[in-house]
């Protein structure tokens, strides 16, 4: 089970950054040639970015890497396509996706770079980054726009903006959130939250997650380091749920021997997907750990 | 009377050497009045305080460095003695910071002929590695200074010790007044072994002036001045938790590894020191220990407010204090009576009757370098420049029971970990564990603690590994260029020269 709970934003200007971000172990890591890069640095940034990802310490560090392209209309977006596909980036992420069209161009363009450089055709995957009324109206197409997409993730202040309104409680996302999501789920691929960008209220922070976990979504964008340990403990399963995930495995298995179709735990009916609810919840306590 | 007196010795010979009974007074010529009883001790000025010690061309002055970068005395008292004239002295602080660059002029004029310091930094570092003084400095140990003094090398003439409170008698502390550094421990040393002891008192108090670190029968004289020092500057920052997540992600290694050490029982002591990590490994302990049921019997050395926190719960015992690093340890040293102020023998001397060093269980260390032997260098620079202090690094880690050294692997695009350290100030010997934000490496002089790390599942490496990945992502370093001339010598806790440092190539 892939595991795409953090993805750490990275400024791909910032090379004392690039060259020991994996030591924080988030899942992804997202180097960010666009709004984090000025325009002076666009060059330089792709150029980091570039040798970052050939480093053997990404490589084997396990941790998926990302990156932000500007947008294929801007002058830098198929230079920075150019460079990351060939420098073996796992996932491109295309910014400001508004319909499907926008990643049929983008895939057409990874095809033929994959092509030019003798990497393997469909091994670059990609994820589509909404941020408008208009992404998330089109969110379904979008998600289902390829076989390469691995995610789609909201992005949540060119989106507000759009909406004529601003970062709140999240009644503002609400909508947006749902509506991702359910793409995401309907295409059967991962769904990225927003990022929380008050570095310093944990509490704000832990709250937020809790809501999108609860809502469904995979994982959330990140821009400190300190959220990853905080973001990974509030995914992990209580030691409540994984000694009942335990137990309902337990009875499933004896149940399996003795022949019976359904079987009970304490009196409660437990069928096909509570078990492999429970079969979720251990294996995200094997990958983990136990929440804190 | 006297003559009376006197009389009745007529006729009986005295052995040799002894006089007969010359009047209460003649030994003790202040008994004479009310006034020379009480106040004979006082100076009007430093000045007075510096003739009437008898301080000559030549001789050893020494200073503590409690109040570190806010001193306010160290300079002073050396442009006082250049403005009076005086020339070839012995400069013998407990350390020296960048606060002490007008020093450099000393140098210069000759006033300031050698020194002996645990450290040095900023220009008037820079100025010494670059070749400023004839003869090079000694560099010790916090434990290692009590120990040149006791064995005669080091033999501090007139001592200039800053306190915060004192009568006119010389009892005097740092815990209270205005400017509060704490515990006294460096200058309890000086005042209890220099000739003559002359205090520096922000505040006179009324006699008796407790509690008092510094005691009336060491004090010689006591001179008022404006102002000591600025606790502010003592550690700019030790007293807040780091949110630098390089830090926090060491400081969490940190106390995993101590967690994990096989030394993490009820009853266990440690030493964390300052600095972000440490500071944030008191932190990460606290959740542990809780977790363990297990408090500490004891911590040692420089004191924190974080240290004092976990005292205040209930998880640290006793404290025991050598420098106090912030307001919050210098408060509660003056109202918490398990809160211990130690001089720097009782806290790392190797010839003391008992140093708490040797007490210790887990410590956590810093390092500039560490090379591949796992020797320790704090006090030179990548560039070979003099920035840091010996302080108690090589006393504790060979107390020590698990010696931690903590720190990042690259700082901005320098190694840390390194093929040989630029100086050797710890051997590499007795240090036990190197946490990096890449990785743990054991001295494989440990291997049971290897076994319990790995046990854990915590990432252990090699050092040869950290190293590998460092000169991966920095290339490897060019050596540095050295001239011939030694501007240091580092002097091991037992006095032993275990480095010296040369002059840099300009």
């Amino acid at each position: 089970m892939k595991l795409r709970r953090s993805m750490l934003f990275l400024p791909g200007s910032n090379a004392a950054m690039l060259s020991t971000a994996f030591v924080y172990k988030p899942d992804s890591i997202m180097f960010d040639l666009e709004d984090a890069v000025s325009l002076r640095e666009k060059d330089s940034a792709r150029l980091l970015v570039f040798h970052a990802l050939r480093m053997p310490a990404y490589r084997d560090s396990g941790i998926e890497t990302v990156v932000r392209i500007n947008p294929l209309s801007t002058p830098f977006g198929m230079k920075d396509l150019e460079a990351v596909v060939r420098a073996g980036v796992e996932v491109v992420r295309l910014p400001k996706t508004d319909t499907a069209d926008d990643v049929h161009a983008l895939e057409a363009e990874v095809e033929r770079i994959e092509r030019e450089c003798g990497r393997e055709v469909g091994s670059t995957r990609l994820m589509a980054a909404i941020e408008s009324a208009s992404g998330v109206v089109n969110a379904v197409a979008i998600a289902t726009a390829s076989k390469r997409l691995i995610g789609i993730a909201l992005a949540g202040f060119d989106y507000v903006m759009d909406m004529q309104t601003e970062r709140g409680d999240g009644t503002e996302l609400f909508y947006a959130r749902c509506a991702v999501l359910h793409a995401a789920r309907f295409a059967k691929i991962d769904a990225f939250d927003v990022v929380f960008s008050d570095v310093n209220d944990d509490d704000g922070f832990l709250k937020e997650v809790d809501l999108i976990r609860r809502l469904g979504f995979n994982g959330k964008s990140l821009i400190n380091p300190r959220q990853i340990d905080l973001l990974h403990n509030a995914f992990a399963p209580t030691q409540e749920e994984v000694d009942y995930s335990r137990r309902v495995v337990a009875a499933a298995e004896q149940g399996e021997k003795q022949g019976l179709g359904v079987v009970s735990l304490n009196g409660k009916m437990i069928d096909a997907p509570v078990i492999e609810h429970a079969r979720v919840v251990l294996r995200r306590a094997e990958a983990s750990g136990v929440r804190q | 009377m006297t003559a009376a007196i006197r009389e009745r010795l007529v006729g009986a010979p005295l052995p040799q050497g002894l006089e007969p009974f010359g009047g209460v007074t003649a030994r003790a010529p202040h008994l004479a009045t009310r006034e020379s009883k009480c106040g004979r001790k006082l100076c009007s000025s430093l000045e007075d305080a510096i003739r009437a010690s008898g301080l000559k061309n030549g001789m050893t002055i020494s200073f503590h460095h409690a109040f570190r970068e806010g001193d306010k005395i160290i300079n002073l008292v050396v442009d006082t003695l250049a403005a009076m004239g005086f020339r070839d002295l012995t400069l013998a602080p407990s350390s020296l910071l960048s606060c002490n660059a007008p020093l450099i002029e000393h140098i210069r004029s000759g006033v300031i002929r050698r020194i002996y310091t645990s450290g040095m930094r900023g220009k008037l570092a820079e100025a010494i590695s670059n070749g400023l003084m004839e003869e090079p400095i000694n560099v010790h140990s916090h434990g290692g200074r009590v120990h040149l003094i006791d064995r005669g090398e080091l033999t501090l003439d007139v001592a200039f010790l800053a306190v915060a409170t004192a009568d006119d008698f010389g009892n005097a502390n740092a815990v209270s007044g205005r400017s509060r550094c704490g515990s006294l421990g460096y200058a309890m040393v000086d005042a209890a072994r220099a000739g003559k002891v002359i205090l520096l008192a922000e505040q006179l108090v009324p006699f008796p002036n407790a509690p008092a670190s510094i005691r009336q029968d060491q004090v010689d004289l006591v001179v008022k001045v404006d102002q000591i020092g600025d606790p502010s500057k003592i550690s700019v920052g030790a007293a807040r938790i780091t949110s630098n997540p390089r830090e926090l992600l060491i400081a969490r290694l940190a106390a995993d590894v101590m967690e994990h050490s096989g030394w993490f029982e009820n009853g266990f002591s440690l030493q964390t020191g300052t600095g972000g990590s440490a500071t944030a490994t008191a932190r990460f302990l606290e959740q542990r220990m809780l977790k363990k049921g297990i408090k500490a019997a004891f911590a040692l050395g420089g004191i924190t407010g974080s240290i004092v926190d976990l005292h205040k719960k209930g998880l640290i015992g006793r404290i025991l204090d050598t420098q106090s690093f912030d307001a919050v340890a210098a408060q509660s040293l003056a109202e918490n009576p398990e809160h211990w102020e130690i001089s720097t023998n009782t806290y790392a001397n190797l010839t003391s009757k008992g140093a708490c060093s040797d007490r210790v269980d887990m410590v956590i260390l810093s390092a500039l370098e560490i090379d591949l032997d796992f020797n320790v260098n704090v006090i030179t620079g990548s560039d070979g420049v003099m920035r840091g202090a010996s302080g108690g690094h090589s006393d504790v880690a060979a107390g020590a029971n698990l010696p931690i050294v903590v720190g990042p692997l690259i700082r901005s695009r320098i190694p840390t970990v390194v093929e040989r350290c630029t100086t050797v100030v710890t051997p590499g010997e007795t240090i036990g564990v190197l946490v990096t934000d890449h990785g743990i490496a054991v001295n494989p002089n440990r291997p049971e603690v290897a076994e319990r790390l790995k046990a854990a599942g915590l990432p252990v490496t090699t050092i040869e590994d950290l190293y590998g990945r460092a000169v991966a992502l920095t290339g490897k370093p060019q050596p540095i260029e050295f001239l011939d001339k030694v501007v240091g010598l580092i002097r091991y806790r037992d006095g032993s020269v275990i480095d010296v440092v040369r002059q840099v190539k300009g």
